[in-house]
């Protein structure tokens, strides 16, 4: 029998019995629509758990002086205890690694920040332009650090939003003098309100030029090297560059400990990336379910047919053929019911975007083909029996049945 | 007079229902020649749908020989016993037995479909057995929607589109009117008329007398083989008789 002919003779009988093939299809559907679904919902938890951490820096390298793991013997270490400090020179280094997207040194300390007579005492931060990208902060009023050479800053500085209520109140803060430690600096911006993030409260700190936040605090380290990667991918070769680069300036001694904020996330979307897959297995239980309605429904089929296969029989059809037929017919169902389980998943998953827009509920490719691949697995290997049954039936009984 | 077209020697059938075993058919020798007109009578369980079956290779003997065209078909395998159904063996049932959901159309290209054989080849060939049974006009009409005597035609369309050398007929007028049976009974004999080897099961003694050799049955035994025309049954075939 030519292939066409088969599937044109499925499809005949197919449609002969059409409550038994769109209930069938329907089974098949929603199997394939519930695991696209429930992926899509899953795998949409998971990226909006990583989009929330993004919106700190999720491709955030940090380096920090000093070693935290204990390494091998090292003669430096005989000589001299204290490890090298960061250095502005470091930082301008890092921006030779082909993985790495941006860099901003952070020097830190305590100071006194005064005007027209208020006077309170705040943390001082001391970075470049970069900082703002790389921690991903939001600008309520003015600019941010001007860039330009790392080493020669101006006097200019950027406050977060309640230090800007405290000093000024109502007053327009932009623009104004004020006294930072022993020197006068103008504010040039106003730091959105963002609460208590990780790390350090933005809300509360002073952002001036490094190299002033250096000459203030009379020290020339850094406190902080924050390196972006070029991307999650390029996060753990920024970690090896960055680490190398520190170490052949640091005449050889591994003496900073890089960290990323990457191992944090990295953990979530494993545990969350988990449940996906857990959630797509649930999910198949209602595809192994359709397959074994298709298996029910094919049987019953085979026994209302058996005059017909009786009759195929004796006009000349072999097992094989008679096989096929019933195999076709259970694959072209169970397609039929996987596409439009595919549709439907999609559908809702569309659904669900529009309702929730900020809930990326999208369902990863690998389920939706995983979801189609075991739909028509089920449904041929469910297929088997019956078509078996059906090519060995006996041509003499299967005639007298009418 | 042709060649043989069947020969069956010493056939026996068993069939076990139970306990009992029914002998369906018992030591059948048999010769028919190609181009013959048989018709098998016998009461029920008699053994002649048993017969026709065996003949139409859709069964297998318990023991004895069966050559068609003189090739021993009993040690064939199933897949190669359809495929000499499929070029050879036509049959017309009592019951018609056409798909329900193929066209008349359809339902006649169906063995031409099972065979493999192109789709241009076929249209060709069902358009000229649609001519020849008077059915242009019912081509696309489903089995539901012919009278009886075009449903036959159908499947006598059927039995016959692939050529085939012979054909069966289990009681092809049962289920139709006296008008009705005899038209397709002179449809079965003008097939015979080209030469087909036509071979009719009826439990109608009119219709049986129709045949130029009669077979009666009785008990699975072949209780008479009497020919109404001067040839002598089986001559061809060599067998004592």
């Amino acid at each position: 029998m030519r292939t066409a002919d088969l599937i044109r003779f499925a499809r005949d009988a197919a449609n002969g019995s059409p409550l038994r093939t769109s209930l069938l299809i329907l089974a098949m559907a929603i199997g394939v629509a519930a695991v696209v679904v429930l992926t899509a919902l899953a795998d949409g938890a998971r990226r909006y758990v990583l989009n929330q951490f993004s919106a700190i820096g999720s491709n955030l390298v940090i380096v920090l002086p000093g070693r935290s793991q204990t390494g091998g013997f090292n003669p430096g270490n005989a000589i001299t205890s204290t490890p090298r400090d960061l250095t502005i020179d470091d930082a301008q280094a890092l921006l030779r690694a082909s993985a790495v997207h941006r860099v901003a040194p952070l020097a830190v300390g305590t100071s006194e920040i005064s005007v027209g007579g208020r006077l309170r005492e705040v943390m001082v931060a001391g970075t470049t332009a970069e900082f703002i990208a790389v921690r991903r902060l939001t600008l309520a009023q003015g600019r941010f650090l001007s860039s330009g050479d790392w080493r020669r800053g101006a006097s200019e500085a950027v406050i977060g939003a309640r230090i800007r209520d405290e000093l000024f109140g109502r007053e327009e803060a932009l623009g104004q003098l004020v006294r930072v430690g022993d020197r006068r600096v103008r504010i040039v911006g106003i730091l959105a309100a963002t609460g208590q993030g990780l790390g350090m409260n933005t809300d509360e700190l002073v952002i001036v030029p490094v190299a002033l936040a250096q000459a203030m605090f009379n020290s020339n380290t850094l406190f902080r090297i924050l390196v972006e990667a070029n991307g999650r991918e390029a996060i753990a070769p920024a970690k090896a560059q960055v680490s190398e680069i520190i170490r052949l300036r640091h005449e050889g001694e591994q003496d900073v400990t890089v960290i990323t904020q990457d191992a944090v996330l990295a953990t979530f979307d494993r545990i969350l990336g988990t449940l996906t897959v857990a959630v797509a297995g649930i999910a198949a239980i209602s595809l192994a379910v359709a397959g074994i309605l298709v298996m029910n429904v094919m049987l019953v089929s085979v026994t209302q047919r058996t005059a017909e296969i009786g009759l195929l029989k004796a006009l000349g059809a072999t097992r094989k053929t008679i096989r096929n037929v019933f195999l076709t017919e259970a694959a072209m169902l169970s397609l039929a019911g996987a596409l439009l389980g595919f549709a439907l998943g999609h559908a809702a998953a569309a659904l669900i975007r529009q309702l929730v827009p900020a809930f990326p509920a999208l369902p990863p490719d690998w389920a939706v083909l995983a979801g189609v691949a075991t739909a028509l697995a089920t449904g041929l290997a469910f297929g088997v029996l019956p078509a078996r049954r059906a090519a060995l039936l006996d041509p003499v009984q299967s005639l007298a049945r009418r | 007079m042709g060649a043989p077209l069947i020969e069956l020697s010493a056939i026996e059938r068993v069939f076990h229902l139970g306990d009992s075993r029914v002998h369906a058919l018992q030591s059948i020798d048999l010769c028919i020649t190609a181009g013959e007109y048989v018709s098998v009578m016998g009461p029920s369980g008699s053994g002649k749908s048993t017969l026709l079956n065996l003949l139409g290779l859709l069964d297998r003997p318990d023991s004895g020989s069966y050559r068609l065209a003189g090739r021993d078909v009993t040690t064939l395998s199933a897949d190669e016993q359809a495929r000499v159904r499929s070029e050879r063996i036509g049959f017309v049932f009592q019951s018609f037995h056409l798909v329900p959901r193929l066209t008349a159309a359809e339902n006649i290209a169906l063995p031409m479909v099972l065979a493999g054989i192109p789709p241009a080849q076929r249209g060709e060939r069902v358009r000229q057995a649609l001519r020849d049974y008077g059915l242009e006009n019912r081509a696309d009409h489903r089995p539901d929607q012919l009278s009886g005597g075009q449903r036959q035609r159908v499947a006598i369309a059927r039995a016959t589109i692939m050529q085939p050398a012979l054909v069966l007929a289990d009681e092809p007028t049962g289920n139709l009117d006296r008008t009705t049976g005899e038209e397709v009974m002179r449809l079965l004999e003008a097939l015979n008329g080209t030469g087909v080897t036509l071979i009719v099961v009826t439990h109608d003694g009119a219709l049986g007398a129709r045949a130029r050799r009669q077979l009666l049955m009785a008990d699975g035994k072949l209780q008479h083989d009497r020919a109404g025309s001067a040839d002598r049954p089986g001559e061809a075939c060599g067998l004592p008789t």
